[in-house]
C-alpha cells in the first residue's frame, strides 16, 4: 500500500475539484472495494473476543465475530445476532430471539446452541469481566434453534445485560470449540465468526489480513474488499506511515499526543473522539491505606486540592480530555449524576488540611515522602505522574516516582501492595457494574488488577454496589449509582479527576467512520473508502 | 579436517559460557516483578483472581523457580526450546519465522557498512589531512554521533512522507500479494531505508578503523620496498597495503555481529520489521521466558558461527596466523 505519488495526488485533487459541484449536490453513495489499512499497536495472544475483552482484540476480532447486540448511533443497544429480547418481571429469565439465516464463515448455520455454548463455557468461565457479569447465570435454555433463554439465580437488570452484551457478548461457533481445551484451540488466533470479514492470515510482527465475507447476512455488505492490520509498535513511525498513506486509521489513542494534534490540523486527516464514546476512561489516583498518612481522609482531600487539574489538562492533554467528576464519566448519560462533591484547586486549603492532620513541615519544608507508581500504558499517565510530583512538592509532600513495565506495575500495586500512590486508567464499560464498581467494592481477592486493593473497606459503598447490581428497576438503579458516585467522591479511595475518550485518527478517505459509540470495536460492515 | 576440528573445539569452549548465560538470564528475569500472566492481564485490561491462578497453572508458573530452571535446561539438552506463552507456538517456530528478516537486515547493513567503510577509509587515508579526508572523517563522526532511531525517523519523513520514493515501513507490501521475484524485489525495496539506517552508524566505525589501519601499514618498510620496485601507487595500495590493513576490519565484523542483533531493536521498531530484536523486546515486556531464552540461545549460536568464519578469514588474509600455531 504505497501512497499515490505527488503527481498522482495533484491529478486526483484536480479531478476532485472539477467534480466537486456534482459531488456536493448528490448524496454520497458508498463505493464497493478497497483495502482499509489499520494501525495495530500491540501484538495479541488471541483474537477471539468471546475469550478476551480488550480493545486490542475488538479492533480485529470485532470484524470477524459478532456480538448479540451492538450500540446504535444514538448510543442505545441495537440488534445484531439477537433480534429482540424480553425479561421476566423478576429479572431471572431473559429471552433472546436470534437472527435467522446467519451462517458461520465455514458454512455451518448459526443457532441457539452456539449462544448456549459460548455463554456457559466462555463468558461465564473464561472471558474477563464476563465471568463477573455472568456470575449468577445458571443455564441457557434453547427451546428452538432461534431462541435462547438466559436463566439467572439472582435478578439480572435488563439494561445491564444488554449493555454488557455489546462488548461481552461475542458469540463463538460451538462446532469449532466443543472438543479439546478452549484455551489452546487454533481458532483463537484464526477466528471463525459470522461477521462481515473472514479471517485470512495473522503474520506475527507484521500484519493480519481479513477479506470480505460474500455471504454476510446484511445484504450487499460489507463494502470493503479487505482489512489489513499493520503491526507498528513505534508511535512516531505509525504517524509517519499515516502520512505516507500506508495506514488509513489509527485507533484508541495509539499515536503520541503531539502527533494526534498535528495530524488533526492536517486536512487529509481527522483526529477525533467520535466513535469512541462507549469507551471512556478516567485517570486515577490510587491511595494505599496501609500508609497511615494516606488512610487519613484529610490527607487524601489535601492531595486532591493540591492538584490544578484544569491547568494540567489545558497544557498537557489538549482538547481530548476534560476534568472528571467521579467514577461514572459524563458520556454515560444513563447513569451520570449531577452535583457530586468536587475538589477544586486550593493550595492554601491543602496546606491547612495537612497541618490539621498532624503533618507539620519538617526539614526543607517536607511533611512526608511517598512513592508514586505510574502505569506504563499511555503518555498522559507519565505526564500526570510528573505533574503530581511537582504539585505535591508545593504542599510539602515529597514524591518519588517508580516506573515499572506492565507486568511489574500490576504485580507491585495490585498483588504486592508495595506502593503509596499509583496512577493509571479506569475503563468505563457501558455500565458501572461491569468494571467500575470493582474499584470500590471491598473483598476483591489479592492480585486482581484494577480492583479495590487499597486496604480500604466501606460498608456504605459495598451496600450501594450490591443493591444496584441486582436492582431491576432502571430508575432505582440510576438513583443508587448517584449515591455510589457521591460516596466515592466523599471518600476518595481512588480519585478519578480526569475524563478522557480514546482518540481515533482517520484518513479522510475512510467514510462512515465513527458512526456509532463503539465504532473502533464494531464490525465496520458499512465502512467504505473514497477514492484516493 | 583441520577446519572441522577447529570448529568443534570452538563449539566445545562455548558451551559452558552458553549455559551460564542462559541460567543467569533465567534467574535474572525472576527478579523482575510480575510474570507472563500479569503481562497478559495488562493486555486484557483486567480479569479476576481465579482466572489468573488458572492461567498460572496453565503456563506452569506455579512450580518453584529451581524446578522450572532444571526443567528448562533438561529440555535444552534435548534441543527443545519449549513453548512460547505469547505466541502459543513452539519457540523454535517463532524464532525461525523471525530469523530471515533479521539475517537479511544484518547481512545487508554489515555488507554495506563494510564495503562503504573500506572504500571511504582508503580514500581518506590516501588523501590524509586534505579536504577529502576532512570531509569523510567529519561525516563519519556525524553518523557515529547520531542515534539510529532519529536517523530512521528522519529518513522516513524525507524519503517516504515528503518525497514518497520509498515505503515507510513493513517487510513487503501485504496488500499487493506479490510472489516470486516480485516479492523479493518488494522486500529489497522495503529494506533500503532500514539497511542504510542501521549501516550508517557501523559505517562510521569501519571508516575510522580502515583509515587508521591504512595509515599505519602505509608507513611500513615493505610498502617502501614496493614503491622502490617502481609499482604504481594503485597497485601498492591494492596488492600490498589493503590486505594487511583489512585484519582489524575483519576482527570488528566478528565483534559487531552480536551488536547488530541487539542494535536492530530500534531499527526494527521504527521500520516495523518482524525481526529478532523486536521479538526479544516483546518477550521481556510480556515476560515470555521461553522465547527470550530461545532468542539468546540462537543469537549466541549466530555469534559463535560468525566468529568462527572470522577466524577462517584471518588465516586466509594472513597465512602467518595458522603457521604460527
Amino acid at each position: 500500500m504505497s501512497g499515490p505519488t505527488r503527481r498522482e495526488t495533484l491529478l486526483i485533487a484536480g479531478g476532485a475539484l472539477a467534480a466537486a459541484p456534482f459531488a456536493a449536490s448528490a448524496q454520497e453513495t458508498p463505493r464497493r472495494g478497497g483495502v482499509l489499512t489499520v494501525h495495530f499497536a500491540t501484538e495479541q495472544r488471541i483474537l477471539n473476543p468471546s475469550l478476551q475483552a480488550s480493545t486490542g482484540v475488538y479492533i480485529v476480532g470485532g470484524k470477524i465475530q459478532e456480538p448479540m447486540l451492538d450500540l446504535g448511533a444514538d448510543g442505545n443497544p441495537t440488534p445484531c445476532l439477537a433480534e429482540s429480547w424480553e425479561s421476566t418481571p423478576d429479572g431471572k429469565a431473559i429471552t433472546f430471539r436470534l437472527r435467522r439465516g446467519v451462517t458461520w464463515h465455514d458454512g455451518k448455520p448459526f443457532t441457539s446452541a452456539d449462544v448456549q455454548f459460548t455463554a456457559m463455557e466462555m463468558w461465564k468461565k473464561i472471558l474477563n469481566y464476563g465471568t463477573a457479569l455472568q456470575q449468577f447465570l445458571t443455564a441457557v435454555d434453547t427451546p428452538d434453534p432461534h431462541t435462547a433463554v438466559f436463566r439467572y439465580e439472582r435478578p439480572m437488570p435488563l439494561g445491564l445485560l444488554l449493555r454488557g452484551l455489546t462488548d461481552l457478548g461475542y458469540v463463538s461457533p460451538k462446532h469449532v470449540y466443543e472438543t479439546g481445551d478452549i484455551r489452546q484451540n487454533p481458532a483463537n488466533t484464526a477466528p471463525v465468526g459470522t461477521g462481515p470479514f473472514r479471517f485470512v492470515q495473522y503474520e506475527r510482527g507484521q500484519h493480519i489480513i481479513a477479506e470480505r465475507n460474500a455471504n454476510y447476512w446484511r445484504p450487499n455488505m460489507p463494502y470493503l474488499d479487505r482489512v489489513v492490520w499493520r503491526v507498528v509498535t513505534d508511535r512516531a513511525a505509525a504517524a509517519a506511515q499515516m502520512e505516507a498513506g500506508q495506514i488509513l486509521f489509527s485507533p484508541y489513542s495509539s499515536l503520541t499526543i503531539a502527533d494526534m494534534q498535528r495530524l488533526g490540523r492536517d486536512r487529509r486527516f481527522e483526529a477525533t473522539t467520535r466513535g469512541n464514546e462507549g469507551n471512556a476512561r478516567t485517570n486515577t489516583l490510587e491511595f494505599n491505606f496501609r500508609r497511615p498518612e494516606l488512610a487519613d481522609l484529610r490527607v487524601r482531600r489535601a492531595v486532591a486540592h493540591a492538584l490544578n487539574i484544569p491547568f494540567f489538562i489545558e497544557n498537557f492533554l489538549g482538547p481530548f480530555a476534560k476534568a472528571g467528576t467521579g467514577p461514572i464519566p459524563s458520556v454515560a448519560a444513563d447513569y451520570y449524576p449531577e452535583g457530586t462533591p468536587q475538589y477544586g484547586f486550593d493550595r492554601a486549603l491543602a496546606n491547612r488540611l495537612l497541618d490539621e492532620a498532624g503533618h507539620p513541615r519538617g526539614a526543607g519544608g517536607t511533611r512526608f515522602s511517598v512513592r508514586l507508581h505510574p502505569a506504563p500504558w499511555g503518555e498522559d499517565i507519565s505526564l500526570f505522574s510528573t505533574f503530581i510530583q511537582q504539585s505535591l512538592a508545593e504542599v510539602g509532600i515529597r514524591v518519588e516516582i517508580v516506573r515499572l513495565d506492565a507486568a511489574g506495575f500490576l504485580r507491585t500495586v495490585y498483588n504486592d501492595h508495595a506502593f503509596d500512590l499509583a496512577t493509571g486508567w479506569h475503563q468505563y464499560r457501558s455500565d458501572p457494574a461491569v468494571s467500575t464498581t470493582v474499584w470500590y467494592r471491598s473483598g476483591s481477592p489479592r492480585g486482581a488488577p484494577w480492583t479495590n486493593q487499597w486496604g480500604w473497606a466501606d460498608e456504605t459503598i459495598d451496600r450501594i454496589i450490591d443493591d444496584a447490581a441486582t436492582e431491576v428497576d432502571p430508575a432505582k438503579r440510576k438513583a443508587l449509582y448517584a449515591d455510589f458516585v457521591r460516596r466515592a467522591q466523599e471518600e476518595l479511595a481512588p480519585w478519578m479527576p480526569i475524563e478522557q475518550i480514546f482518540v481515533s485518527v482517520f484518513n479522510r478517505r475512510v467514510r462512515n467512520a465513527g458512526n456509532n459509540p463503539r465504532w473502533a470495536s464494531s464490525s465496520w460492515h458499512d465502512t467504505w473508502l473514497a477514492p484516493a | 579436517m583441520r577446519v572441522l576440528l577447529l570448529a568443534l573445539r570452538r563449539l566445545g569452549a562455548s558451551i559452558p559460557t552458553l549455559l551460564l548465560i542462559l541460567a543467569g538470564l533465567f534467574l535474572l528475569l525472576q527478579l523482575a516483578p510480575g510474570d507472563t500472566v500479569d503481562a497478559l492481564m495488562a493486555q486484557m485490561g483486567g480479569g479476576d483472581a481465579a482466572l489468573a491462578a488458572e492461567l498460572r497453572r496453565f503456563y506452569g508458573l506455579d512450580l518453584p523457580v529451581m524446578a522450572r530452571l532444571g526443567d528448562y535446561l533438561w529440555r535444552l539438552v534435548r534441543l527443545d526450546l519449549g513453548f512460547s506463552a505469547i505466541y502459543g507456538k513452539p519457540v523454535a517456530t517463532v524464532i525461525l519465522e523471525r530469523l530471515p528478516a533479521t539475517l537479511l537486515l544484518m547481512t545487508a547493513s554489515l555488507s554495506f557498512a563494510f564495503a562503504a567503510g573500506m572504500a571511504l577509509g582508503v580514500l581518506a587515508a590516501r588523501r590524509v589531512n586534505r579536504w577529502p579526508d576532512t570531509l569523510i572523517s567529519t561525516l563519519g563522526l556525524v553518523f557515529y554521533a547520531t542515534p539510529s532511531f532519529w536517523f530512521g525517523l528522519m529518513a522516513i519523513v524525507v524519503f517516504s512522507v515528503h518525497l514518497q520514493w520509498l515505503p515507510a515501513g513493513g517487510f513487503g507490501d501485504v496488500a499487493m500479494g506479490y510472489t516470486g521475484w516480485e516479492a523479493a524485489l518488494d522486500i529489497a525495496w522495503h529494506l533500503v531505508l532500514p539497511t542504510l539506517t542501521l549501516g550508517l552508524i557501523f559505517l562510521a566505525i569501519y571508516l575510522r578503523i580502515m583509515r587508521a589501519s591504512m595509515l599505519e601499514v602505509l608507513s611500513l618498510d615493505f610498502v617502501r620496498t614496493a614503491r622502490a620496485k617502481g609499482l604504481t601507487e594503485t597497485r601498492v595500495v591494492a596488492r600490498h597495503v589493503l590486505r594487511n590493513a583489512l585484519l582489524p576490519m575483519v576482527t570488528l565484523i566478528g565483534l559487531q555481529a552480536g551488536t547488530m542483533l541487539g542494535g536492530s531493536v530500534v531499527v526494527e521498531s521504527v521500520f516495523a520489521l518482524p525481526g529478532l530484536g523486536r521479538l526479544a523486546y516483546e518477550s521481556v515486556v510480556q515476560r515470555d521466558l521461553n522465547t527470550l531464552l530461545g532468542i539468546v540461545f540462537v543469537s549466541a549460536l549466530l555469534v559463535i558461527a560468525v566468529n568462527f568464519v572470522v577466524d577462517l578469514l584471518y588465516a586466509r588474509l594472513d597465512p602467518r596466523i595458522l603457521s604460527g600455531r
